[in-house]
């Protein structure tokens, strides 16, 4: 009888050595003739226990880790294929406590299925969304995405719905009068440009479940009319580019991409587009300019992208984990996935623990989770065993939060309330040996190096802001210096066109007014 | 006695791409009549290019401009906006380090730190054997288990520590 072993391709399972242990679990086998279907899975998201090994045995998948390559004959001598005990055994997989309290919807398959199987994905729910929307007209299918209280995940959490029917009802501009288009046309753009320190999420999904992803945004453009579709992935992620590759093939060899989406008639075609190392672009007008073959610098706005986006024509543009979040939407309904979250944050987000904490991955909760249960109950509090002194939330634009701030829920209006903001969902833990001047310097130094440089107050004021920190550092002219960065702070939020410029201050402004301690005159050790 | 020298048609268009080399010449030219009818072929044509050559060379700016319809202004602007292309040729090995928050949180200072000085390069840079040229990168997306450092097109390491780091250099070394 054939085993069945789960041994993930994430890119950070892989990274620990699931590769060589998958090698010496396929070599120890056909040594013991044993006969064992390996099946690289995506990641269930707890980073401490990869290599996670998973053996399906009496209905149940057993799990052990992390297993590196050198434990495997000892995996083999306890007979774990049989599920048996052994000193990494961990249960059933279900069962492990960093998984078994999570809500996951989006990610409901990542980790279980073959990622890149069309049977897989339909045995564990795949496609009824799509299925479900076919027999739909557009503006029913954009009203229950409305009704889910869907909010763009990448992380400015405008409703989906609200841009969607705005390209629902906008007309193609005629190609005679957009001089880059070839025909009128609507686009479909999936924002993969994950370039957010902490966070991780998207390419977990696109390496655990691509095909959610794509049928996500086949919904999308049956809903407003689009027959073209387009993945803007960064290059810094090859596994995923692979997977999405892999995936796509397989959709339109089983007919749910292509001329005909299952026999609808209805037409949608898609492909993935590789950035090339600038952060900007994860800006969805950045993203255009980039799409389009120019660089990456940002639009003015108006017009929006639903109405002017791509080749001037309009475009729904999505981070990845909105457009996996709406197969759920459409297979079990508006309300299901509107019952989840509070007050205006409706649904789950797919949290990302990162940096220096015990148990790091990706938790999938309800709105309303706060960030001090994240961090210790989830993530186990530091890795290195000393206090947690400073959180980043939502990427290199995102406050450092203290201590006393830990109980602030996972909202978009409760982080705003302090002067925080949860963006795409990373958290990121430094214990108390950070400094926190040296990191309001980088926030400056990264939007000097990242900053498209289309408008002033960002491409000058982030050089500047890295040589007034570094005044302040050396004691030269210190009360003038503290004045000047709060001014400076000051004019990149209220004068850059972009999140760039205006908010690299809020990591900046949050360490000085936290961490005061840090900027003081410091003696010489 | 004075020659009469033949009078000579000066070409009014330079041929484009004619510093390349004929390999370069034809890994352009591959990549450009591949991908002319795509839309928005520019970001495609670099990759193709770099992916074959390593870099995209001076010369293809010019090559790339004629073949796509574009200036060479346009071209020169989105090969050197995009931090990945690179205008030079790499060592046999390139080795990115991530710089972002969550590896800091991690140790990815003291590893950056360690890297230049066991190299003896900064950013940038390739070492004196042409081994290696060193990149910064700005997230890989192993936020939970970095520091995190990518070899070449897709080979991840996690949790690299100084020493790992110095294992690694050593392997590179070998195979190359």
């Amino acid at each position: 009888m054939t085993v069945k072993i789960y041994v993930s391709r994430d890119a950070s399972a892989v990274a620990l050595g699931a590769n060589a242990t998958a090698a010496a679990i396929a070599d120890e086998a056909a040594k013991r003739n044993v006969d064992v279907n390996i099946i690289r899975n995506g990641s269930r998201g707890a980073f401490f226990l990869e290599p996670l090994v998973e053996v399906e045995a009496a209905g149940e998948r057993i799990a052990y880790g992390p297993v590196k390559a050198d434990e495997v004959a000892s995996l083999f001598d306890a007979n774990f294929v049989e599920g048996k005990t052994h000193f990494l055994q961990l249960g059933a997989a279900n069962d492990i406590p960093f998984l078994k309290n999570q809500e996951r919807l989006t990610f409901a398959r990542v980790g279980i299925t073959d990622p890149v199987s069309i049977d897989d994905y339909r045995a564990h729910g795949g496609y009824r969304g799509l299925e479900k929307a076919l027999g739909m007209s557009g503006a029913d299918i954009v009203k229950e995405v409305a009704d889910s209280g869907l909010r763009g995940r990448g992380g400015a959490a405008f409703p989906a719905g609200i841009k969607w029917k705005t390209v629902l009802d906008a007309s193609p501009i005629d190609a005679t009068k957009a001089p880059l288009s070839q025909i009128p046309q609507k686009y479909i753009v999936c924002n993969a440009d994950e370039g957010d320190s902490g966070t991780y999420s998207d390419r977990m999904l696109m390496e655990g479940d691509p095909l959610c992803l794509i049928e996500g945004m086949t919904i999308a453009g049956v809903a407003v009319g689009a027959t073209r579709g387009f993945i803007y992935l960064r290059v810094e992620y090859p596994h995923a580019h692979r997977a999405l590759t892999e995936a796509i093939a397989a959709a339109y060899a089983a007919g749910w991409l292509g001329p005909d989406v299952h026999g609808s008639g209805k037409r949608f075609d898609l492909e993935v587009r590789l950035g090339a190392g600038a952060y900007i672009c994860g800006e969805e007008t950045s993203l255009l300019e980039s799409l389009e073959g120019r660089r990456g610098q940002i639009r003015f706005k108006p017009p929006l992208p639903a109405l002017k986006g791509l080749f001037g024509q309009p475009t729904v543009v999505n981070n990845v984990i909105t457009f996996a979040s709406v197969p759920i939407v459409l297979d079990r309904g508006a309300t299901f996935y509107k019952d989840f979250g509070v007050g205006r944050s409706r649904g789950t987000l797919p949290l990302q623990l990162a940096g220096n904490l015990k148990r790091t991955g990706l938790v999938e909760k309800a709105f309303g989770v706060t960030l001090r249960e994240l961090l210790y109950d989830y993530g186990g509090g530091s890795a290195s065993g000393r206090p947690i002194r400073a959180v980043q939330v939502g990427g290199p634009l995102g406050a450092y939060l203290p201590e006393s701030q830990f109980d602030t829920i996972v909202d978009y209006e409760a982080f705003a309330a302090v002067g925080a903001m949860l963006g795409h969902g990373g958290i990121v833990a430094f214990d108390d040996t950070v400094d926190m001047l040296e990191q309001a310097r980088y926030a400056m130094e990264f939007c000097a190096i990242e900053s498209c440089g289309k408008c002033t107050p960002c491409r000058i004021g982030s050089t500047r802001g890295v040589e007034v920190i570094d005044r302040i550092r050396a004691n030269i002219e210190r009360d003038k210096n503290l004045a000047l960065i709060a001014d400076l702070c000051e004019t990149m939020r209220h004068g850059s066109l972009c999140a760039l410029g205006g908010l690299t201050p809020d990591p900046v402004r949050s360490a000085l007014q936290y961490f005061p301690e840090d900027f003081a005159p410091r003696t010489a050790a | 006695m004075l020659m009469k020298q033949s009078r000579q048609a000066i070409p009014i268009r330079v041929e484009p791409g004619e510093a390349l080399s004929p390999v370069a010449r034809a890994a352009v030219r591959k990549a450009t009549e591949r991908l002319r009818d795509v839309d928005g072929p520019l970001l495609p044509v670099l990759h193709a290019v770099q992916d074959e050559l390593g870099f995209v060379p001076d010369g293809a700016v010019s090559l790339i401009a004629h073949d796509l319809n574009l200036t060479r202004a346009e071209v020169h602007g989105v090969l050197s906006f995009y931090h990945y292309f690179r205008k030079h040729a790499p060592g046999r090995h390139i080795v990115y380090i991530c710089r972002a928050e969550a590896c800091q949180a991690r140790g990815a200072r003291a590893l950056e730190a360690h890297a230049k000085q066991s190299l003896g390069i900064d950013f940038h840079e390739t070492t004196g054997d042409g081994a290696i040229s060193l990149e910064p990168v700005y997230c890989l997306g192993n936020c939970g288990c970095g520091p995190s450092v990518l070899i070449d097109v897709d080979d991840l390491h996690a949790d690299v520590t100084p020493h790992a780091f110095d294992a690694i250099v050593a392997r590179l070394r070998i195979a190359s």
